[in-house]
Formats: structure tokens, C-alpha cells, sequence
């Protein structure tokens, strides 16, 4: 209740004025941008082959498949939503386009749609289920994990699908003027979806439902209608993952994307996501991913196990909640 | 002229009737009390008048035409706006994203919408500054602000549309003295404008410095329609606890 006036009058640190520029310009919060310079130069000092052209470009392409994941998490956590069949989908969505594109011999374009479509599908039955059957989630998603997973398994019949269409596998491994194909769509994906989350009404309501949904509601947006978009959109990212994984190694495996839901909610996290929703953004999200990509990049040019590599990004997520924890204490009362 | 009509609303959740048939009339330029005890429905009432329940029989007129058929969204853009006693703002969002929620100015760039922050921005504070709160920053996360600033908040998002009718639920409740009388002038002001106020409160001191008519909720009817000019505090207190329990009421009014 009590507003001191020192508070409102105090000249704000140089400090501070960076951070909110960071957010309000950037939308990307300070502490995962310095992480991330920080980090870079760490690996450079390090070893010698950091620093180049084309280990970048080997770590944007290592990050493109969960960094499509992590988009479709930031959208979906922003909104205070959870979507745990995110690597599931993207499995499942896989084999159904190697499948059209090789069992039923489509060309690449409907091969195309089919994976996407088949994770929209996904997507959508997961966000019916969440708002119209009051199921929680969590739980839907987790059930939606199992079922994806075993619908891929069944589909292939258990067994890796090859001999992909050339110009699917071109997607993949395609290199238009020296950059990786699944570079460019990933790149491209992140800035539409950027934009989307932060400067349309859509993602606006996206953030705000997460935060607030009775302000949300009261504000008369559609809460139901928009959940489900949003897993449904979530699960078309996972299609898009899918595809993009499949064509790469040129086959359809029914267990691609094991366990890459957690590294996808992992980056979202990093980059300054809200867990309980309200806040984040595809930058930030991206700069979370790429802290990931850095630290495993890094460590594996320095020859460190990669035990290890999965150690320290697990401590990074916890450093990175427990900074935000921190600020939120100290900033805004509850 | 009548601006808000409601006519015979009745509103159960389960097996728990809240509203039996209730009618309440709002004319243009009219602020109207709607004060009860705790349970008799007043919050309720209101949710469907904003579409945020939908009532079981009944109608709602504003203006003479019926809204029911309305969701939440379309009937703000009609002009009936609510403050909400826990203010339902998003904390994390900024001024400007609060007050526009559900509202953005969009302008066009390559064919998409974008929400024009700028005009957003601009506006919110115009809105902040007409109200005369004192907000530390309109770029800052409204979950950072004393409830007084966040209070503001609430008004400036209910007012930025030329809202037709605004209802109150508990706008003083959490405010210091000052800040209360801040709220009063601005009903008062909103009054002058043409626009029809609803206040529900407790502090029937306010409802009766500021109302021209009080509205009585006892047990989901509207058991009283008082003209505040020739009404008191003890036939109000009355009506409240139900007009045969004189002595309650005397005690309850003794007490303040």
C-alpha cells in the first residue's frame, strides 16, 4: 500500500536502465545476454577453433531442431499451458512425412504438409482436451506423449524409414550459399514467431492469459479458443521439428525427439520464460538455446564427456530460475 | 432515459440459487448504489451484466437493445465496463498493456498487424494524467505498484473507451482516506459526462454521498429501491438486514 516517494524520484542505475532497455528494446533479459557474451568468450579463450564461420553455423544447426521445439515451449508456457509431447510430436510427425514421402511415394511438398499437419493434429487434440474436457495439461500432454510416441512406433512398425524424397532431403542438408537449409528455416521460424509473440494482439493475449487469465477474461478475450490455437500451433512447431530432424539424418525414425520436450522447456526456461507464465520471448527464448548450444558446442571442441555437458546445462537452468526468483522478490510485491 | 435495464434475472450455480428475478434500471447520467450483505448477489449480478456468467432466465437491455446475446469483449465495445474488486489486472504486463488489453491499436507493416505500442503508450499515459495518479513509471510491470497506482490502473483501463455504463465493485475498499475521496469525485465527474455509474459498496457512507438511487440485494431480489436524497443510513442498514429485524438494524447502524 505504501508507495515511497524515494522510490519514484531516485535516478535509476546504469545498471538498471540497461536491463530495461534490454527487455523493453530486446525483449530479452540482460543476465542471459551477458551468460551468453560471457560463455562465448570463455570457449573462445579456450580453444581456438570457437571463433569461426563455420563452427557458428555448427552450432546454429545443432540448436535448429529444439530451437523450433523451444519456440513452440515459450509460446505455450507463456501462456501459463505446459506441453510435454513436444518430442513426442515431433517423432511421430516425422515418421508420418517419411512415411507419405516414401511408403506412399508423395512428392516433397505434401510430404511436407503431412509432417507439419500431423503435428497440428497433435496439437489440437491436445488443446480440445485441455479446455473443453478441463483436463489439466500437464496430464493431457503426458498422455499425448505416450500415444505420439507409440502412433509413430506403429506406423513404421517399429523400424527407421529411408530413402526420403531428394528434394525432402534437401531441407535437411541443403546448403544454399554455405548455410545449412535447417539453419535458414529455424532462423526464419524464430523471427516470425517473434514478432508474432511480441508485437501482435495474438501474442500480447498469449502473455496475458498467462498472467492473469480473470484479466484476460475480463478483458473479453476468448481464453478457450485461444489455448487451443496455442497448442495447436505448438504442436505445428513440433511438426516443423520433426521435419526438419528427419530430413537431415534422411530417414524417419520413430524415436527422434526422445526426451527433447525437457531440453526445449530447458531453453525456454534459460531464456527468461516465466514457468507460471506471463512472460517471455523468442529472443530471450533463442538466447537460452543458444547458451546450450555454446556450453555443448564449447565442451565438445574442448573434449569434455559429454556427462559432463549435461551436468553443467542442468545447473544452468537452476542458476537462471534462481536469478529470476531473486528479481521478482525483489522487485514486485505478491 | 433508461441506459441499463435489467429485467427478472435469475442466476442458481448447483443447487445454491443466487439471484431470484432481478430488476435494476440505470439511466444516462445516474449513479446508482447496489449494496447488500455478503452473499446477496451483487457481484453476481453484475458478472452478467459484463457477460462473465451467463444468467439462467432473464433479459439485459442497454439502450433498449438486448446484449445477453453478447460475449464479454463484444459488451465492453458496447460501453459497459467493470472494475473488479481484485482489479483483474495482469501484474507482469505494463501500464499501457493493461489498459488496452483486448483492445490493441494495431497498424498494418508487410500486411500483419502489429500493436502500435507507440499510440498505446501515449494514450495510457494521457489517461494516467487526466485521473491524476501518480504512477512511478508506465513502462513498469503494474505488479510493481501500491495498490492505490494499480487502483488507477483499473479506472484508466475502464475509461479509456467512452464507456456508456461503469460499474464499481469495491472501489475504495483498499484505499487510504485521500484516495478514496479521489474516487468519489471522479463518479461524480463520470456523472456530469452522461455516463451511468453502479457502485457497489460496503461503506454505505460513500454509496450515500455520491448516489442518486440505492439498490437493495437481499437474498437474490432487490427487496429495496431507494432515492437517496429521501432516504437515511437507518432505512438503508434496514433494508440490508431485512426490514422487520428493526432492532438488528438500529444496533448494526450504531455501530457504524
Amino acid at each position: 500500500m505504501t508507495s515511497t516517494p524515494s522510490q519514484a524520484v531516485a535516478a535509476p542505475s546504469l545498471w538498471r536502465r540497461l536491463q530495461t532497455g534490454s527487455i523493453e528494446q530486446l525483449h530479452v533479459r540482460l543476465e542471459s545476454l551477458i551468460v551468453l557474451i560471457v560463455l562465448a568468450g570463455i570457449m573462445a579463450m579456450l580453444s581456438p577453433y570457437f571463433l569461426s564461420v563455420s563452427n557458428f553455423m555448427n552450432i546454429l544447426l545443432a540448436t535448429s531442431t529444439i530451437g523450433v521445439l523451444a519456440i513452440a515451449a515459450t509460446f505455450v508456457i507463456g501462456s501459463g499451458g505446459l506441453d510435454l509431447s513436444l518430442g513426442s510430436v515431433m517423432g511421430f510427425s516425422g515418421v508420418v512425412g517419411a512415411y507419405v514421402g516414401v511408403n506412399w511415394g508423395m512428392p516433397m511438398p505434401i510430404a511436407v504438409l503431412a509432417c507439419i499437419g500431423a503435428g497440428a493434429l497433435a496439437g489440437f487434440v491436445n488443446g480440445t482436451i485441455v479446455t473443453r474436457a478441463f483436463v489439466p495439461a500437464f496430464i493431457v500432454t503426458l498422455g499425448m506423449l505416450g500415444i505420439a510416441r507409440g502412433l509413430a512406433l506403429v506406423i513404421s512398425d517399429g523400424r527407421v524409414i529411408y530413402g526420403l524424397p531428394q528434394a525432402m532431403v534437401y531441407l535437411g542438408q541443403g546448403r544454399p550459399l554455405g548455410i545449412p537449409m535447417p539453419v535458414i528455416i529455424f532462423v526464419t521460424t524464430a523471427v516470425i514467431m517473434h514478432c508474432v509473440l511480441a508485437y501482435t494482439r495474438y501474442g500480447r493475449h498469449t502473455l496475458a492469459i498467462g498472467d492473469s487469465e480473470n484479466a484476460a477474461r475480463t478483458a473479453g478475450i476468448n481464453i478457450e479458443h485461444h489455448r487451443r490455437t496455442l497448442y495447436t500451433l505448438s504442436g505445428a512447431l513440433a511438426g516443423l521439428g520433426g521435419l526438419l530432424f528427419t530430413a537431415r539424418i534422411n530417414a524417419g525414425d520413430p524415436t527422434a525427439g526422445l526426451t527433447y520436450e525437457l531440453t526445449a522447456i530447458t531453453a525456454a526456461i534459460i531464456g527468461g520464460t516465466n514457468l507460471f507464465g506471463g512472460r517471455g520471448s523468442i529472443l530471450g527464448t533463442m538466447v537460452g538455446a543458444l547458451i546450450m548450444g555454446v556450453l555443448q558446442n564449447g565442451l565438445n571442441l574442448l573434449a569434455v564427456q559429454s556427462y559432463y555437458q549435461q551436468m553443467a546445462i542442468g545447473a544452468v537452468l537452476i542458476l537462471a530460475v534462481f536469478i529470476d526468483q531473486y528479481q521478482l522478490r525483489k522487485e514486485t510485491r505478491v | 432515459m433508461t441506459l441499463l435495464d435489467v429485467k427478472g434475472i435469475t442466476k442458481s450455480f448447483g443447487a445454491v440459487h443466487v439471484l431470484h428475478g432481478v430488476d435494476f434500471r440505470v439511466k444516462a447520467g445516474e449513479v446508482v448504489g447496489l449494496v447488500g450483505d455478503n452473499g446477496a448477489g451483487k457481484s453476481t449480478l453484475m458478472k452478467i451484466v459484463t457477460g462473465i456468467y451467463t444468467a439462467d432466465a432473464g433479459t439485459i437491455e442497454l439502450e433498449g437493445k438486448p446484449i445477453l446475446g453478447f460475449d464479454p469483449g463484444e459488451r465492453r465495445s458496447l460501453g459497459i465496463e467493470m472494475i473488479y474488486q481484485d482489479l483483474a489486472l495482469a501484474k507482469q504486463q505494463d501500464v499501457a498493456a493493461n489498459i488496452f488489453l483486448g483492445r490493441e491499436p494495431v497498424r498494418k507493416v508487410l500486411g500483419m498487424d502489429f500493436v502500435d505500442r507507440a499510440t498505446m503508450k501515449r494514450e495510457a499515459q494521457a489517461m494516467i494524467d487526466r485521473l491524476g495518479a501518480r504512477l512511478p513509471a508506465i513502462s513498469r510491470p503494474v505488479g510493481s505498484f501500491s495498490g492505490g497506482q494499480q487502483q488507477s490502473v483499473a479506472i484508466a483501463r475502464a475509461l479509456t473507451f467512452n464507456p456508456k455504463v461503469v460499474i464499481m465493485d469495491e472501489p475504495t475498499a483498499a484505499l487510504a482516506v485521500r484516495e478514496v475521496q479521489g474516487v468519489l469525485d471522479l463518479i461524480r465527474q463520470l456523472k456530469s459526462e452522461g455516463i451511468g455509474v453502479i457502485l457497489i459498496s460496503h461503506r454505505l457512507n460513500d454509496v450515500l454521498s455520491v448516489t442518486d438511487r440505492i439498490v437493495v440485494l437481499r437474498q437474490g431480489r432487490a427487496t429495496a429501491n431507494l432515492t437517496t436524497a429521501d432516504t437515511d443510513m437507518a432505512e438503508v442498514v434496514s433494508a440490508i438486514v431485512g426490514g422487520n429485524d428493526m432492532a438488528e438494524a438500529a444496533e448494526h447502524e450504531a455501530r457504524g
